[in-house]
């Protein structure tokens, strides 16, 4: 049967930011000059403030990076949310807050007067910076801080093609092992790949450091967890949780 | 009297959320207002009470498109505070690293936020159908510069491997040689982006003010620890920072820097007029061929002096790696051993001038921390541009007004993620007025 390519009306896609360092949307186009040319052919994007002039009214797709920090905020996400037929967390500051949990660590009054002083009271902020599934509901995620361009165009294609995106529901010390690395615990150093998800290729410790966790805990922490790393090292998930506190320290209260 | 509003709300094609209000008043301009209206981050907070090994994984992500620079600055400050110094071999891989970003950085700038408005399309990404030789040679530019950082780094977006003291792995010198004939055939599309920017036609407008750049008898500095002013010349970092002050503007979430003057420019533009003479030779001649030299006074050709600065941050990596392969490397790390003091880490971020302040105590974390921002340092001066150029269009339309005041602003190529990030232009007349855009 001949396509009737063309006639199609292409899937709108649309890039949205809050709270966040837009490393995500950059990094979703740091695909080969031959991958960017097949996206732009598979899909319209419609609505990109950082790279592109005008929006639109709805959305076939929207992909929201950051994290939630204001009530303006989180009013302009419910109004994308409506707007659009599928929402995507895209990156670690959408899906579980990102590094922007750790102002959660101090109260908002402080952290205002630290950084502007006497100007303090002209801002507002929530208490605590949140997900945007504190918000509204997310279909899909992808993980990491910041994501893996790989992941984000075998999400596009599965979107594209009517399957469900999945992300992988193994620890990061599977892809770890499988890159060769020697065991960040076997130098004496701690780690959270243990019991983060995987889907990052232990790109950290290939890097030459340790796991710290921005693509969120595996499905069930307590017991997917690498159990004899953690027991080799007398640690428990809790204890590493409380090390590594730079992606765990989230509120998930609802607004 | 009749007084129009124009409200220019999250001005597209830059980095974060800013907006532009003007009012004019019986036609005369009676106020224009550049506002940044993004989410305060509270990085300052963020950093408080991190470990040393931590510090720089959370200040990369101040901004995912300088993030080297954030990273570079952050173990810089680092370093100064504990007393170390570290080996020629690592400050080598640190510069090409660092050029890596302004590669990236300048052509993701140049082709796809700043082009757009002289070719008369809505983004890049619609020179697909027009001038896809165009379109697919940025792409290859800019994934150059991250396949460089990553084989240094892991990754360009929060680079991994550069940690106080040196490098955590060294890279594989086989997949640097690759690079480096990636970056030989890589000129020949610098040379057709000299071309390109060439031939379009910049804005006339020109308001000399305070340039400042980190500089060095040596060479075009990134990595220096001398800061230079066009008014008052070069002093250390430290000496410098207690001159400039920082201060909060209402409805604001960045805050201002002043020096001697109201408002300063950083950037490539005060790189370009600071240390043109010791540009390498392919940069020199793109300067010649864009029509730049110095001293420039109008702000818009700061894309121009990116372009130049692209070429040069080839010729300069293809050098350093020259050098680098010419031996084998050696071991990656100094020693480090925390103590408690300040140390103030200086880099040139694609963006401009930025600054890491930090106080350790002796355990190795942070008291406080101040991070002193290239956009920060341009807001005052993107006011005073935009009050200067407004009265200089003769009978301007809103649509006029509005395009001319985003291109304007794109010149600076401002960075609001990391300035606390988002660019909203409103231009307004007092009669009330149907839909605003």
């Amino acid at each position: 049967m001949t396509p009737r390519a063309g006639r199609v009306r292409k899937p709108g896609v649309a890039f949205f930011d809050f709270t966040c360092c837009e490393g995500c949307q950059l990094d979703a186009l740091n695909l080969t000059e031959d991958q960017i040319m097949d996206l732009l052919r598979a899909v319209e994007i419609v609505e990109f403030r950082e790279v592109k002039t005008g929006g639109c009214e709805s959305y076939d797709i929207s992909f929201v990076e950051g994290s939630i920090a204001r009530e303006e905020d989180a009013d302009r996400l419910r109004d994308i949310r409506e707007r659009s037929k599928t929402v995507i967390a895209l990156g670690a500051c959408a899906h579980i807050g990102g590094v922007n949990c750790l102002r959660n660590l101090v109260p908002a009054d402080a952290a205002l007067q630290e950084v502007y002083g006497d100007a303090a009271g002209d801002y507002d902020i929530l208490d605590t910076v949140l997900p945007i599934d504190a918000v509204i509901d997310v279909d899909y995620v992808i993980p990491g801080c910041p994501i893996n361009p790989e992941e984000f165009a075998r999400t596009v294609a599965d979107l594209l093609l009517g399957k469900e995106p999945r992300l992988p529901r193994h620890p990061v010390c599977v892809e770890c092992k499988m890159a060769g690395n020697l065991c960040v615990f076997e130098k004496g150093q701690t780690c959270v790949g243990p019991i983060t998800r995987a889907g990052c290729k232990a790109i950290c410790v290939t890097a030459g450091r340790h796991c710290w966790g921005c693509r969120g805990l595996v499905d069930d922490p307590n017991i997917d967890a690498q159990r004899e790393i953690l027991d080799d090292a007398g640690l428990t998930v809790e204890q590493i949780l409380e090390e590594f506190r730079i992606y765990f320290s989230c509120g998930k209260e609802a607004l | 009297m009749s007084s129009t509003n124009i409200h220019v709300h999250h001005v597209t094609r830059i980095e974060g959320h800013a907006d532009i209000d003007v009012i004019l008043s019986d036609g005369r301009i009676e106020k224009v207002l550049w506002s940044v209206t993004e989410s305060p981050r509270l990085f300052e907070v963020m950093l408080r009470g991190r470990d040393y090994g931590d510090v720089a994984h959370v200040a990369s992500r101040i901004c995912g498109i300088c993030s080297i620079a954030h990273s570079l600055a952050s173990i810089r400050a680092t370093e100064k505070a504990f007393g170390i110094e570290v080996s020629r071999q690592s400050e080598k891989l640190r510069s090409l690293l660092f050029h890596a970003e302004v590669l990236e950085s300048h052509i993701l700038h140049a082709y796809f936020l700043a082009a757009p408005d002289f070719l008369g399309v809505d983004s890049a990404v619609s020179l697909a159908s027009s001038d896809e030789d165009a379109l697919r040679r940025a792409m290859r530019l800019k994934r150059l510069a991250y396949v460089l950082a990553e084989e240094l780094a892991g990754r360009k977006t929060h680079p991994i491997s550069c940690v106080v003291g040196g490098f955590a792995k060294l890279p594989d010198p086989r997949r640097l040689e690759a690079v480096l004939t990636a970056l030989r055939d890589s000129l020949a599309d610098l040379e057709r982006t000299v071309d390109l920017f060439a031939s379009l036609e910049m804005p006339d407008f020109a308001r000399e003010t305070e340039y400042i750049a980190l500089t060095d008898p040596h060479e075009y500095a990134f990595l220096s620890n001398t800061v230079a002013s066009s008014d008052t010349g070069s002093s250390p970092i430290e000496a410098f920072v207690e001159e400039i002050e920082e201060f909060c503007v209402p409805h604001s979430t960045a805050k201002y820097a002043r020096h001697r003057r109201p408002s300063y420019m950083v950037g490539a533009l005060s790189r370009f007029n600071l240390s043109h003479d010791r540009l390498r030779t392919r940069a020199k001649d793109a300067a010649e061929r864009l029509g730049l030299v110095a001293p420039c006074h109008n702000p818009h050709a700061n894309t121009s002096a990116q372009v130049v600065e692209c070429m040069h941050a080839a010729e300069e990596s293809i050098s350093i790696l020259e050098e680098l392969l010419g031996a084998p490397l050696s071991s990656p790390r100094v020693e480090v051993v925390p103590r408690a003091g300040r140390g103030i880490g200086v880099v040139e971020a694609p963006r401009g001038l930025l600054i890491h302040d930090y106080t350790y105590e002796a355990s190795g974390a942070i008291a406080s921390a101040n991070c002193i921002i290239p956009t920060n340092q341009n807001h005052g001066n993107i006011q005073a541009d935009m009050e200067a150029l407004l009265p200089s269009l003769v009978d301007p339309s809103e649509d006029e007004i509005r395009h001319r005041l985003e291109v304007l602003v794109r010149a600076y190529d401002p960075c609001v993620s990391c300035s606390t990030h988002a660019l909203r232009v409103r231009v307004g007349r007092t009669e009330a007025r149907g839909a605003r855009p």
